[in-house]
């Protein structure tokens, strides 16, 4: 570890901390419906969508018909993206000339995109066609984004509002989100991006002679659109099989910063919002801190465990000051792949610079572990947010009966409805990692995809798994993911991820908004002290991660001790 | 604060015996069900147990590994049956006593309203509406109220009071309990609930907890405890399969122990312990609740009612200062007030003699003057100044009436006497325009500062002012401050003007206070705070509080109270103490913490159990592992016992805990919890890496695996 490393890993968490509360409050009053400085242009847009697709946007929802709004949205949104995928070939800007994706990889892709999952099974530049990537996929990094964002809407006004019977207007939600929060900063985005080197064209690709005279084709596209909201949606489906890791999708250090920057902001910024409008702005900060505490331990401990190498390679003579090096980019080096490689997990975002597959034992248990805490730190746009709530539901639960009353979360009773809801969600994730882990690992056709016997190909599974029910996206690589089985698993693993977890949830918002709002007595213990983020942190690594103690033990922590003891697998 | 009474020994054979019998029956499985956490350990058990059977017949596996893990965790599931045996043992002693009180009770039925005529029927067949007849020394037979005739009953049965108390017909003293003695005089009663529902019997199903039904948080806490048991059986299951990748094959015995270890049996097991621990304290504390969501519910209240009469003041305006006009003194007007005060009894005219001769230092006469009589010599030597009189032959003698609201005495010509500012005005004969305005003035201020200004006279002379008060009880500001602190506001009903309430309630330090109240207006007031989300206590009596004790989330009546009050209520306070209230919600809060503690300490184990389970299952496939046995346990198979023992060991260790309760304090919520985290989460994932350490090399010397 160096001085460098933790002044470019401090820099950015500062950068995220200056855009969080102005952001935040821009946010606030965009989702309140009140003028911003986009309405003059906005406005008639927005006015004009709700006209077309006859839309009252003063009618508000109860929790039931939101949620409803949201799955036949994602129905809908899944059977076109399924159809697209499928039928390629016959739609235009195919420059290429690529067929259509089988039906397995078609439903992965689908299901993976309507999720904001954005698991690859796929090789973007050489199985899509230009409006696959532009119709297809770049219009779901928004609207996937956008309905999280609508979910975390409704939640967050269930605490704002008392004995309401509506939870705000799912149509509403998901254009003000599009309109106003995605589409602006991701035309921003994707501009500096382009400065900073990224392609952004309808040329299908280069052919270029190497030095040694080999011919190398070299892939273009609209890239810098897609990556802007790739990060911003917290999407992290890469224009390119390597993701980030590739120099057109991140060429440059700063390119990198821009990457983790956007995908971070939006979702802090996301957590500043709730607090606003609850009227507890240091409860949106108790979240923020949570978040901070979780995913700085996160990066310090792969910084650490990546800097101080692989004893048994520094035993075969080579220079232990270096690290590990395998499967990073020297442009961005062990620091700023730390960073990205805990953001990108803590957040559900699953872009990747680095192979996470190639870390140390302890440095891939990481990522893993932070996926499988509920993609809570501060999680994928919004998704995050109600997971966040899930468990600050839990935490005061107990903590709540510690100091002797019926606990309540910023004025809101938690009794055994939302204790049933909570506790179903939280489920969701073990039982579809573990789930589907331990059917995988047992089944010979399933095992048989792994690129690496032993310890690690365990891991390869258990993330895979995680990646998706956390909807998160990225791979451990290693895992040939692209087969029936898997497409069809892993598809299942994100529905259940995405929808199962969502639906409880939902329940809970519309459980909590109809109770009163109970004014704060000294008798309530506040949720917005160091002391509950101390609480809350604890709950979330017991309630959330405890359960994947013993696999995780036969994954990357004994690759972990095996090359401390000078064994490999 | 009342002496907290003493809770029987945990260590009574008198309770353990038939609770360790009563464990067993409890380990029906149709029981256990309603218990998820210990439903699951059963089950898990009696697999195990059949596993260890085919060890033995077939010679396969580890005997006596299995043999020990099963013995365990049937061990577990006995110390969860246990805690609640021992739990519930402790009021079954009270409700037998009762029970006998109630057996073989004969009703004398009255044949007409009017007459005394009766026959006797077995007390079972009484209906409603039945009137009996009920004469000295013999037992009422049923609950009901008193429609004629007064008479000293004996509630003791009931209250443990030995002192009897009146029943009389009319007014809030008419409701008789079943069961309780009449020693004096004869009473005609009607019978109001039909036998079998009376208070005795429900009395006695809920200390036996018979009709115990889960309470919201109870069926709150148990879907997370059943949501955690679901996850780990997750998390257990899915392990065969990974284990199996891996390499190991790991036996269904280990996977059934690191099942038990890992849900949480502990606050599962102690869990229904807990709740009848805390009706039983009630108890203890002469308090019955008609269900457990109202000593939940005691824990949550936001505000309490109560009433200013004899939960804050004493209940009687007291002497408080003797006020002279100009010319008079202090002495002159002390010795006038207590002369004019001999003759009246009221606790107020003793308060005034008292004020006198206490902080004034004046005599009193050796002879009380109503004793005396008229026209009696009576030494009144009385010290100093204008008022010495010696012996002298009193004339009159006029004692307080209601009607005249003033007293005093005629002697040697001087006619004292003390009353009502308007009475004494009149005496006087003094008109209205020639009253002096020291006089005003002090009249103005004692009733300014919440006081009632009493009159002296001597003949047609006005001497001054005395300042009645209602006098605070002491202690009572620090407990509200406590209450306070605790986020508890209260709120002082009185019939008293605004004024008045005022000048108390600053006094007494209450946050709120409700002048004037009529019942209308308690019932609106507690409306008002229901609508705003919180939750109020209140206590009553009467029968017009009745619809306040019904609407108000915990309503205390007071045993002594009508009827109709104990029914609107759902708690009755047997001792008729309204300050009562404030333990009543100290024991609700300790009931809370109580579950939140033992919860958080339960599923702060399963961290150390992790340590010792997880590298024992995969020692040999990986070696490497030993490094996570950071306690360093013997052989995988101690550990695995060790953390079976410990889980099964810590249930009978926190029993007393359970029954006792967490300690509470009167401190803000965030101290409380932090206290509590610090002591129950840390403590929680620490204590099992020693405890399970020690199991481990006891299990080690002892050659057990």
């Amino acid at each position: 570890m160096s001085i460098i490393g933790w002044l470019q890993i401090s820099l950015l968490f500062i950068a995220v901390l200056i855009v969080i509360k102005p952001l935040g409050l821009y946010m606030a009053r965009v989702f309140s419906g009140e003028r911003n400085v986009f309405s003059p242009i906005l406005g008639p847009v927005e006015r004009g969508l709700y006209l077309a697709a006859g839309v009252d946007p003063n009618k508000e929802q109860g929790w039931l018909a939101y949620t409803m709004s949201m799955l036949a949205f994602s129905l809908a949104g899944f059977a076109s993206l399924f159809a697209i995928l499928r039928l390629q070939a016959y739609l235009p800007m195919n420059p290429q000339g690529f067929a259509g994706m089988p039906s397995d990889l078609a439903f992965n892709t689908a299901v993976s995109f309507v999720t904001n999952t954005n698991w690859q099974n796929y090789g973007g530049e050489t199985t899509l066609s230009h409006f696959s990537q532009m119709a297809g996929l770049t219009v779901h990094n928004f609207v996937s984004a956008a309905t999280g964002i609508a979910m975390a809407l409704a939640v967050t006004r269930a605490f704002a509002r008392s004995n309401a019977a509506t939870v705000g207007n799912f149509w509403v939600d998901l254009t003000r989100s599009t309109l106003y929060v995605l589409l602006p900063i991701a035309v921003v985005m994707a501009l500096a991006m382009v400065w900073t080197g990224l392609p952004q064209t309808f040329h299908a690709d280069l052919s270029a002679t190497t030095l040694e005279g080999a011919k190398q084709t070299i892939s273009l596209g609209p890239v810098a659109s897609q990556e802007a909201i790739k990060q911003l949606g917290t999407n992290g489906g890469g224009f390119f099989n390597v993701n980030a890791a590739h120099p057109f999708e991140n060429p440059t250090a700063l390119s990198n910063y821009l990457n983790i920057f956007s995908m971070l902001s939006i979702s802090a910024a996301l957590v500043y919002t709730f607090g606003q409008m609850v009227g507890n702005r240091r409860q949106g900060w108790a979240f923020i801190a949570v978040t901070a505490v979780l995913l700085i331990s996160g990066v310090a401990v792969v910084y650490w465990a990546e800097a101080q190498g692989n004893p048994i390679l520094t035993a075969l003579g080579l220079d232990a000051a270096q690290g590990n090096m395998e499967g990073k980019e020297v442009r961005f080096g062990q620091a700023m792949t730390a960073l990205y490689a805990a953001v990108t997990t803590g957040l559900s975002d699953g872009g990747v610079n680095g192979m996470h597959g190639s870390l140390t034992g302890l440095g891939g248990l990481v990522p893993m572990f932070l996926m499988q805490l509920g993609e809570v730190l501060p999680g994928g746009v919004g998704s995050g947010l109600y997971g966040m709530v899930v468990f600050a539901i839990l935490a005061v639960f107990v903590a709540g009966l510690m100091v002797g009353r019926t606990p309540e979360l910023l004025g809101k009773k938690i009794e055994a409805r939302e204790m049933k809801y909570a506790m179903f969600a939280v489920l969701i994730l073990p039982v579809t990692i573990l789930g589907f882990t331990a059917v995988s690992a047992m089944l010979p056709f399933a095992v048989a995809s792994v690129g690496t016997a032993g310890p690690h190909g365990l891991s390869e599974i258990l993330y895979g798994f995680t990646s998706a029910a956390g909807n998160n996206g990225s791979a451990f690589g290693g895992l040939t993911g692209n087969t029936p089985w898997y497409n069809t698993t892993l598809g299942f693993a994100m529905l259940l991820g995405r929808f199962a977890y969502a639906v409880p949830v939902m329940a809970i918002a519309g459980s909590i908004a109809v109770k009163t709002r109970v004014p704060a007595s000294k008798g309530t213990f506040p949720t917005d002290t160091p002391l509950f983020v101390g609480l809350l942190v604890g709950i979330i690594l017991i309630l959330g991660g405890l359960q994947f103690f013993p696999a995780l033990a036969l994954g990357p922590i004994v690759e972990h001790f095996s090359m401390l003891a000078g064994q490999t697998f | 604060m009342s002496s907290k009474p003493v809770a029987p020994s945990l260590l009574d054979p008198a309770i353990l015996l038939p609770a360790v019998k009563a464990a067993f029956v409890k380990l029906d499985p149709r029981q256990l069900v309603r218990n998820p956490v210990i439903f699951v350990t059963e089950v898990v058990a009696a697999v195990v147990t059949g596993l260890f059977v085919r060890d033995l017949m077939t010679g396969t596996g580890s005997p006596p590994f299995s043999g020990q893990i099963a013995a365990w965790l049937w061990f577990t599931v006995l110390f969860a049956t246990f805690a609640e045996a021992v739990a519930e043992g402790r009021g079954k002693a009270q409700a037998d006593s009762l029970r006998r009180t109630k057996s073989e009770l004969t009703a004398r039925k009255l044949v007409s309203a009017e007459g005394r005529e009766t026959q006797s029927i077995p007390a079972t067949s009484l209906k409603v509406g039945d009137l009996v007849l009920v004469e000295a020394g013999e037992l009422i037979p049923g609950d009901g109220e008193v429609i004629e005739g007064v008479a000293s009953v004996n509630e003791s049965a009931i209250t443990g009071e030995s002192a009897p108390v009146i029943r009389e017909s009319g007014g809030d003293r008419s409701a008789v309990t079943g069961g309780t003695q009449v020693l004096s005089d004869w009473i005609k009663v009607r019978i109001g609930v039909a036998p079998g529902n009376t208070f005795v019997d429900r009395m006695i199903a809920l200390i036996e907890g018979a009709q115990r039904q889960k309470t919201p948080n109870e069926i709150a806490l148990s879907i997370l405890l059943s949501g955690l048991t679901l996850i780990f059986l997750v998390a257990v299951v899915t392990l065969w399969g990974l284990a199996g990748y891996s390499g190991t094959v790991l036996s269904v015995t280990v996977l059934a122990a690191l099942l038990v270890t890992l849900i949480p049996t502990t606050i599962g097991g102690l869990l229904s312990a807990i709740g009848i621990a805390g009706m039983d304290r009630l108890v203890r504390f002469n308090v019955i609740a008609t269900s457990g969501r109202a000593v939940e519910a005691a824990g949550d209240v936001d505000t309490l009612l109560l009433d200013k009469t004899g939960t804050i003041t004493f209940g009687n305006r007291m002497a408080a200062d003797f006020m002279p006009v100009p010319g008079v003194s202090e002495a002159e007007l002390a010795d006038a007030a207590l002369l004019a005060s001999l003759a009246d009894e009221t606790p107020e005219g003793r308060s005034i003699a008292a004020l006198a001769t206490g902080e004034f230092g004046r005599q009193a006469p050796a002879v009380s003057l109503p004793d005396a009589g008229k026209g009696e010599v009576v030494a009144l030597a009385v010290g100093g100044g204008a008022s010495q009189v010696g012996a002298t032959r009193i004339d009159a003698v006029i004692p307080f009436a209601a009607e005249t609201r003033l007293s005093g005495v005629d002697f040697g010509g001087r006619r004292l006497r003390k009353g009502a500012v308007d009475s004494i005005l009149k005496f006087t004969g003094i008109r209205d325009e020639n009253v002096p305005s020291e006089f005003r003035r002090a009249v103005d201020q004692v009733a300014r500062t919440g006081g009632t200004p009493l009159a002296v006279a001597d003949g047609p002379r006005l001497l001054g002012v005395i300042h009645l008060k209602d006098v605070v009880k002491p202690g009572i500001k620090e407990r509200f401050a406590a209450l306070r602190a605790m986020g508890i506001r209260t709120v002082m009903v009185t019939g008293d003007n605004p004024v008045t309430a005022a000048a108390i309630a600053s006094e007494a330090g209450v946050d709120d206070f409700l002048a004037e109240a009529t019942p209308e207006d308690k019932l609106a007031y507690i409306r008002k705070e229901q609508q705003g989300g919180r939750l109020i206590a209140m206590c009553g009596d009467g029968t017009n509080d009745a619809p306040a004790l019904a609407q108000a989330d915990v309503g205390v009546a007071m045993q002594t109270g009508t009827q109709a009050a104990r029914e609107a209520a759902n708690m009755v306070d047997l001792d008729s103490s309204p300050t009562k209230l404030i333990e009543i919600v100290e024991i609700g809060k300790q009931l809370l913490m109580t579950r939140g503690s033992l919860t958080t300490f339960s599923i702060a184990n399963d961290v150390a159990k992790y340590f010792a389970i997880i590298p024992a299952l995969f020692i040999t496939t990986y070696p490497a592992l030993a490094a996570l046995n950071v306690m360093g346990l013997g052989s995988p198979q101690s550990a695995i016992l060790s953390a079976v023992i410990f889980n099964a060991l810590i249930i009978v260790a926190l029993i007393p805990l359970a029954l006792k309760g967490v300690t509470y304090r009167p401190v803000g919520a965030a101290a409380l919890l932090r206290r509590n985290l610090l002591v129950y989460g840390l403590g929680g994932i620490l204590l099992p890496f020693a405890g399970i350490k020690l199991v481990d090399l006891a299990v080690n010397a002892l050659n057990l695996v």
